[in-house]
């Protein structure tokens, strides 16, 4: 394999595991605070002991989000030194401000609070975890700002042989890095939702703890229930977004080979044959299906892959597996959330509920995953869309060097990986401390 | 005037970097050297729990800075460095969940790996940063594009080295300051006489630096230029010197404050000395990276000072506010509370 392969994998290894950890911050932090207020307004201790027992798994998790997001930061310069020099004026800067008004904000105001039980006034202390939460969520604005650059950049200028900010303005209020916030939020706090709920369920399926964690339960479902419907419709204008911006994306989501002038079918079943440019099998069409979703009206024209060169396409299979994976878990959550609410004051009498939650816990990152798969394979063969490619944007480096980080940042990341989740899973089936 | 300006706010970011984390790289890096028992270990990892975190950020910041305000020695840098980045990074990751994981089971086996995790998590970076900084100040062998030619072995001569034992004394002084500042009893009198002897090492080895400087580097051109800028080598002379005799006086805060100015001081004395270049060249001045080759557009050094000065006292003050909120002594009793580590 080669410097560009290796970098490839290397990116995107990091950045998945990365994300592993980042939605659950950004869900749990809203929902810590909005216990420690409850706690602090009400003073039931109930809600003490949620704060402490949720808190501890949000920093376990926090811990790891911190340290491999260094490696994002870092590996711009050191894997895609060509595209930094390219966009850093623009890109580089989102990362800086990010850094300034948001991490530092986080990162104090954490150890502030993670020590502070007995050293702040409880309103201080509840302070501090909402600044946390507040912190992480415009740092993931920030960073889907810098990420929407690449997707449909916007606010530049090409001068001095790379590309330059033109207005600042623009750039910040692309519309597809809100589509993307919005996207991303929603799903970070339907995992959360479900998190609360998976946990919760273990312990009301031992019928221990049980108003604390009928009480957990229920502010997971509503979080759930709410985000997880946002999601999907939001999602959907998310979809046709990227229709007009990066229709060889959206082809390659729904493996569509030839281009249609009155009205694209949506299959349900397809089997996508990248090597012969054409699907094995295209099952249980709907007639302007494709159509419909991508320009609200069954006889849109949609562009299909064959109307671009092949070295202009992204890998198809992968894009549009992800995006089916990410379609269909999206769907069943919500439906789940729904069950969830419906069953709300019978929740330890309806076992069947409880263990499907318990077993739902990884559905969301799955999909969370898959969604980044489809926007960041999707684009390729494209580091930013149009305007300069991932194969030109790799650094001058060693083979050798590439591959020794590689397998080394995997072997690390596993192992921790493993120690991080082995403690999450412990501390969340000890259960909260007896009040 | 703007890249100016952001050149010495980059360096400004790397000082206090070196400032803030370099105590709890010193701390970590001392754990088998103060750590007798587990209840010492505790304590000194306690000493630097609500802030190590934070502290780092000024890491992300610092480069998050290069990146935007000099894209291209973002670029030539982190892509020279390779190797040496990446170990840096695997340090920093394992030093953080080291600090993290090591209280979360109570077993003897699994404290000690993440005491080792913290130990090298934390005496790793000090060293790598010292050798990658005196490489830089000596020029990198970096062609007309940028590209750095030959290995990254090429960093362990006698200067990188050098550069590495100074980071390594200056934090490792640092972090034993901290340590008798915020710890009572017996592990503070083993902080302190660990201070005490060690400060004679740290005058040799920062004279040595210094003098190796001359030898290696071109960074006194600019002080030999205009003289008056030798102020920024003498305040933290003056601060080392001083710090002996605040050690003997057993004002631990007043010579860390010193040990603070001393690694400030000479993280400034090294930038100011680059300057206007950022990366030179040691194959010809002509491929070095300078402020005017890697300079950001103007609108966007203008909107990052915008930001940066409203934003970086912002930060600082806030930071202060948890240093003072937390700056007790730790004692058994702080080891018993929720969140301790």
């Amino acid at each position: 394999m080669d410097v560009l392969m290796l970098s490839r994998l290397q990116f995107a290894m990091a950045t998945m595991f990365h994300f592993i950890f980042v939605p659950l911050t950004l869900g749990l932090s809203i929902l810590v605070a909005i216990m420690e207020t409850k706690y602090v307004r009400t003073g039931d201790e109930l809600y003490k002991r949620m704060t402490k027992f949720w808190g501890k798994l949000f920093v376990i998790n926090f811990v790891l989000g911190v340290v491999t997001g260094i490696t994002l930061e870092f590996q711009f310069g050191t894997n895609w030194s060509r595209y930094s020099e390219y966009v850093g004026d623009i890109f580089g800067s989102l990362l800086a401000i990010e850094a300034t008004t948001a991490f530092f904000l986080e990162s104090t105001f954490l150890g502030a609070w993670i020590f502070g039980w007995h050293i702040l006034s409880p309103k201080m202390h509840a302070a501090c975890i909402w600044l946390v939460a507040i912190a992480s969520n415009v740092s993931a604005l920030w960073i889907l700002i810098a990420n929407a650059f690449m997707q449909n950049p916007v606010g530049y200028v090409l001068r001095n042989g790379r590309a330059e900010l033109d207005n600042f303005f623009t750039v910040i209020t692309n519309p597809f890095a809100w589509q993307q916030y919005i996207h991303t939020l929603s799903a970070a706090f339907t995992l959360a939702g479900f998190f609360l709920m998976g946990v919760s369920a273990y312990h009301l399926l031992k019928k221990q703890h049980v108003e604390f964690f009928t009480k957990s339960f229920r502010m997971g479902m509503v979080f759930a229930l709410i985000f997880s419907i946002v999601v999907v419709i939001q999602g959907h204008h998310h979809a046709q977004e990227v229709t007009r911006i990066q229709p060889a994306k959206l082809a390659a989501m729904e493996s569509l080979w030839e281009s249609h002038e009155d009205g694209a079918p949506m299959y349900l079943f397809v089997v996508p044959d990248e090597k012969n440019e054409r699907n094995t099998i295209e099952f249980l069409g709907i007639p302007g299906g494709l159509s419909f979703l991508a320009h609200n009206s069954f006889s849109a024209p949609v562009q299909g892959l064959k109307d671009w060169p092949q070295e202009d396409r992204p890998p198809v299979l992968m894009t549009f597996l992800s995006f089916r994976a990410m379609v269909g878990i999206g769907t069943l959550l919500p439906i789940l959330a729904i069950w969830a609410y419906l069953r709300r004051n019978q929740l330890t009498n309806t076992p069947w509920l409880l263990k499907t939650m318990l077993m739902a816990i990884p559905l969301p990152y799955l999909a969370i995953e898959a969604g980044w798969i489809v926007a960041e394979v999707g684009r390729q063969p494209w580091i930013v869309y149009g305007l300069m490619r991932t194969a030109d944007a790799v650094s001058p480096i060693v083979t050798s060097e590439v591959a020794f980080s590689l397998v080394a940042l995997t072997v690390l990341y596993a192992l921790l990986g493993a120690v991080d989740i082995y403690l999450l899973y412990k501390f969340a089936k000890k259960g909260p401390v007896e009040a | 005037m703007l890249e100016t300006i952001w050149f010495l706010l980059w360096g400004v970011l790397w000082a206090i970097y070196f400032t803030l984390d370099g105590y709890d790289l010193g701390v970590g890096s001392l754990i088998p050297v103060l750590g007798k028992t587990n209840r010492d270990r505790r304590i000194m990892l306690n000493t630097m729990g609500p802030f190590w975190d934070g502290n780092e950020v000024w890491l992300i910041t610092a480069g998050g800075v290069t990146f935007a305000a000099f894209p291209k020695a973002y670029a030539v840098m982190f892509s020279s460095l390779y190797t040496p980045l990446m170990l840096l990074l695997f340090a920093l990751i394992i030093r953080g969940v080291s600090l993290e994981f090591r209280h979360q089971v109570e077993n003897d086996t699994w404290r000690k790996v993440w005491d080792w995790g913290a130990t090298i998590g934390s005496f790793l970076p000090a060293l790598l940063f010292g050798v990658a900084f005196a490489n830089i100040f000596m020029g990198l062998p970096l062609d007309e594009h940028g590209v750095f030619q030959g290995s990254w072995l090429l960093l362990l001569n006698p200067y990188g080295l050098a550069g590495g034992l100074l980071f390594v004394a200056l934090f490792i002084m640092h972090g034993a300051l901290w340590l008798t500042a915020r710890t009572k009893g017996d592990l503070q009198q083993r902080a302190a006489a660990l201070a005490k002897n060690f400060w004679p090492i740290l005058i040799a080895i920062v004279s040595l630096f210094v003098v190796l400087t001359l030898m290696y580097t071109d960074l006194l051109n600019n002080y030999l230029r205009n003289p008056l800028m030798f102020v920024v080598l003498l305040v933290p002379v003056l601060a080392l010197v001083l710090m002996g005799r605040q050690i003997g006086r057993q004002d631990w805060w007043y010579a860390w404050g010193l040990s603070a100015v001393l690694i400030t001081g000479l993280t400034l004395f090294g930038v100011v000395g680059l300057y206007p270049t950022i990366l030179p060249s040691s194959i010809s001045l002509d491929y070095s990276v300078t402020i005017m080759n890697a300079a950001s557009s103007t609108l966007t050094l203008s909107i990052m000072l915008i930001v940066a000065l409203v934003f970086v006292p912002l930060v600082a003050f806030y930071q202060f506010w948890l240093h003072r909120t937390f700056s007790h002594k730790i004692t058994d009793h702080h080891l018993e509370q929720d969140g301790a580590y």
